[in-house]
């Protein structure tokens, strides 16, 4: 399991960031991932790995209005 | 056939204001008399004190309206005013989203102040032409087109020989009139409203600027708050500004470079990466239409549902598709980011100019939603010709979308007839009879429909008493506060956005805080305090741009590529690349340093007075803060089955047994906690602001902010009442 964004969320071998993003319907453009405190690169999307009992915060960044 | 020549009525001319730092230094005041033909002009100085308290724009238009009106005054009475001004930024072309002014009035939909900003080129020409703020007052007793000439330093009062009321119109035949040939067309700004404003409160402002290349009059909106019918009701038909000669220091910065330097870092920015970000150069603001709908906050069939399966034929990419590309849709000189789009050659199929092929301004994200998936139509090109008239009417197409979505609910609700509606079947997606409702407000054409146009709060009232329709059931699903319309987008899984929208100045209005992803989704939120802080701060941080004559979009629809991950969780959403260039270019202009610290309390002291001015126009107080069922929660059972399982989980979060209950009776308990979580939220809001607990500024927090003027004090000493202190911790 891991953690997203406070919830507990399936975890397994090999789940990308990208892969994880169109799994929880995380659109929107303007994001950022920490995985355990530390960010991702936007281009490293498609192939960071997200270990086990990951701590995983997706931050939304206002836009719009 | 050309516009009759204009009778002048009375004439003034003055000595131009050098701009100095960001500011002329001087006001114009425009009096129309009462009805009396007594005009009157003045300039007016500007204080050291009102740049220290009030800095400029929205800050300065409540401190002339204070001034001008008094307890009592009424958004009718001659002494109201339309207070336009832009800031120390409006006017410089070297950095995007400079070319904002704010228009400040009392409300005929709200009872209070209220501040509507727009782009388009007024805000900029009017600095040019000497003036940090055009205040108008007064009655006039006969249709009048006011003209400030800018390059001859004149203010003329025309009769207006006008033969439409309707805003393209009149915008097309007074850059014509006032033009000395084609290319002079981009020299003219004008604003106007549409018909809608005899009779309707939910009408805006259009202010316009000339687009060359279309060789068409653009229209920009201050929709929001009625000041379209404020400028009616002062039988202006139209305010002109001409000005001819500018240059990029025509703002007189201390140090251009940096401005420059700042500028050509955001130019490239933008150049660089918009297509891989929010795309405003190829959507504009609809490219949120599709996100929305994935993170369930699209407003759909007033507001019942978040999402809807025929999203895709409203999304970016089919707006993309009829938007012109490739033309640099700015509102201003200098913004690259040009979220102006446009579409060309539209034709129209409905209404006085049927058949004709006409430039639309927008859609935006707003008017994409409120008059597409909010009244339950999933058809751009409807959505384009409603959004055509609305702007032609000077309808405000957030207060109409919400508006009309309500009409539906309240129609299949059987709360209103067809009877009622003098035969309209007003049933979400009913594309022939919403469209001939935006022709019968514009026309008054009815009971009905002039009712309609008065906005909800007004509505209800009059369909309760008239139609014998049940008045809180219509309150339950309104989405209105403060006697403004909610803007489109879905609150109710938000608590702090339940604040963004109910714990606001002028009512639920997205331009104050939009924090749905911070605390919904992000989950950076968790406590009551988390909320407060962030709307503490974000209302500030949102408020300073109306101060200076700038657009937020500039701000945050564009980021650095390293934003996200050199800063961490809500310091990112700060983006504090682009925050420093606002304090550096403040400085650049005013040559006067600024800090996080001093930017917030350019705001904080505008805020509270807002807030003031509000409880002496007699509301500003806790009960006007007030969210309906709708902004917190499901209200009838097809919501909660919309969404079953998700709604369950949130019930039990609150401890409670789901077994055995209808879902009758779940939306029940959930409406309980959730009502009670509202109240808590505002308390600590209201804590966090300064203010007690009926939502009233301190005397401590009015000396703290420098704006414990005697009247002020005077003001508070009445309504603050010792068992409305909160604790001291």
């Amino acid at each position: 399991m891991i953690t997203v964004n406070g919830n507990q969320s399936e975890w397994e071998e090999g789940l990308t960031v990208k892969q994880l993003l169109a799994r929880e319907n995380y659109t929107f453009r303007m994001l950022s991932v920490w995985i355990n405190d530390r960010p991702v690169e936007k281009k490293d999307f498609p192939t960071h790995l997200i270990p086990d009992r990951a701590n995983v915060q997706v931050i939304h960044n206002i836009s719009g209005g | 056939m050309e516009m009759k020549e204009m009778k002048l009525l009375s004439e003034w001319s003055y000595e131009p204001a050098k701009i100095q730092r960001g500011y002329a230094n001087e006001t114009l005041y425009v009096g129309l008399g009462n009805k009396d033909g007594n005009y009157k002009f003045e300039k007016r100085p500007v204080s050291e004190d009102m740049k220290e308290n009030f800095t400029g724009g929205r800050g300065f238009g409540l401190k002339l309206l204070w001034d001008a009106v008094k307890e009592g005054t009424k958004w009718d009475d001659p002494e109201n005013e339309l207070v336009i001004a832009g800031g120390p930024f409006c006017g410089i072309t070297q950095y995007p989203g400079t070319g904002k002014s704010y228009t400040v009035f009392l409300s005929p939909a709200t009872k209070q102040t209220y501040n509507s900003n727009a782009g388009g080129y007024f805000g900029p020409f009017l600095k040019f032409s000497g003036f940090d703020a055009l205040e108008v007052q007064g009655k006039a007793d006969r249709p009048v087109v006011v003209f400030i000439d800018g390059d001859n330093f004149k203010v003329q009062i025309f009769e207006s020989t006008l033969e439409d009321n309707n805003a393209y119109y009149i915008s097309e035949e007074l850059h014509d009139y006032f033009a000395k040939d084609e290319q002079d067309k981009r020299t003219i700004s004008v604003i106007s409203t549409g018909m809608a404003a005899k009779t309707s409160y939910i009408v805006g402002l259009n202010f316009s600027f000339y687009d060359v290349r279309r060789k068409a009059v653009r229209l920009k909106q201050a929709g929001r708050g009625g000041g379209g019918t404020v400028l009616c009701d002062k039988n202006i038909a139209a305010i002109v500004v001409k000005r001819t000669k500018f240059t990029g220091i025509e703002n007189d910065p201390v140090d251009v470079e940096t401005i420059m330097k700042a500028g050509a870092s955001l130019h490239k920015r933008i150049h660089d990466h918009d297509n891989e970000q929010c795309q405003m150069r190829a959507a504009g603001t609809a490219h949120l239409t599709e996100i929305m709908d994935d993170y369930e906050l699209l407003p759909v069939h007033n507001y019942k549902y978040g999402s809807h399966k025929d999203i895709g034929n409203i999304s970016s990419h089919e707006y993309i598709k009829l938007f012109s590309q490739g033309t640099a849709d700015g509102c201003w000189y200098g913004c690259s980011l040009a979220c102006a789009k446009a579409v060309d050659h539209f034709p129209l199929q409905t209404g006085p100019w049927k058949g004709k092929e006409v430039v639309v301004d927008g859609p935006e994200y707003e008017t994409a939603a409120g008059l597409g998936s909010n009244v339950g139509i999933f058809d751009p090109h409807w959505t384009i010709e409603a959004n055509f008239y609305a702007d032609h009417y000077g309808l405000d197409t957030i207060s109409l979308g919400t508006t009309m979505a309500w009409v539906c609910e309240c129609y299949e609700l059987g709360l209103i007839n067809k009877e009622n509606t003098h035969g309209l079947e007003m049933t979400f997606g009913n594309k022939k009879d919403l469209m001939e409702l935006i022709h019968r407000i514009a026309n008054a054409a009815d009971d009905f429909a002039v009712a309609t146009g008065w906005g909800i709060e007004a509505a209800r009232e009059y369909y309760s008493k008239n139609y014998g329709a049940d008045l809180e059931v219509m309150k339950k699903i309104g989405m209105v506060c403060q006697g403004l319309e909610a803007s489109e987008y879905r609150c109710q899984e938000s608590m702090a956005q339940w604040g963004g929208y109910f714990l606001t100045l002028k009512g639920p209005q997205h331009d104050e805080a939009w924090l749905i992803f911070m605390d919904m989704v992000n989950k950076q939120l968790p406590t009551y305090e988390d909320k407060a802080e962030a709307l503490y701060f974000f209302p500030c941080f949102r408020l300073w741009f109306s101060l200076h004559g700038l657009c937020k979009l500039p701000w945050n629809d564009i980021e650095p590529v390293d934003n996200s991950i050199k800063y961490k969780g809500i310091e990112a959403a700060r983006v504090p690349e682009h925050l420093n260039n606002y304090l550096n270019i403040y400085t650049a202009i005013t040559g006067k340093p600024l800090d996080r610290d001093g930017m917030i309390l350019q705001s904080e002291k505008v805020y509270n007075f807002e807030r003031i001015f509000n409880l002496r126009m007699g509301k500003g107080t806790s009960k006007f803060h007030e969210a309906p069922d709708r902004g917190l929660g499901p209200v009838w059972e097809d919501e909660w089955m919309a969404r079953p399982d998700y709604f369950d989980t949130k019930l039990k979060e609150f401890g409670e047994e789901i077994e055995g209950k209808s879902v009758k009776e779940k939306i029940t308990l959930l409406q309980k906690h959730r009502r009670a979580q509202w109240e808590q939220l505002k308390a600590a809001v209201y804590k966090r602001r300064g203010w007690n607990k009926n939502g009233i500024p301190t005397l401590k927090t009015v000396k703290r902010l420098g704006i414990d003027y005697p009247e002020v004090v005077a003001l508070l000493e009445k309504h603050l009442k010792p068992e409305d202190e909160f604790e001291e911790e």
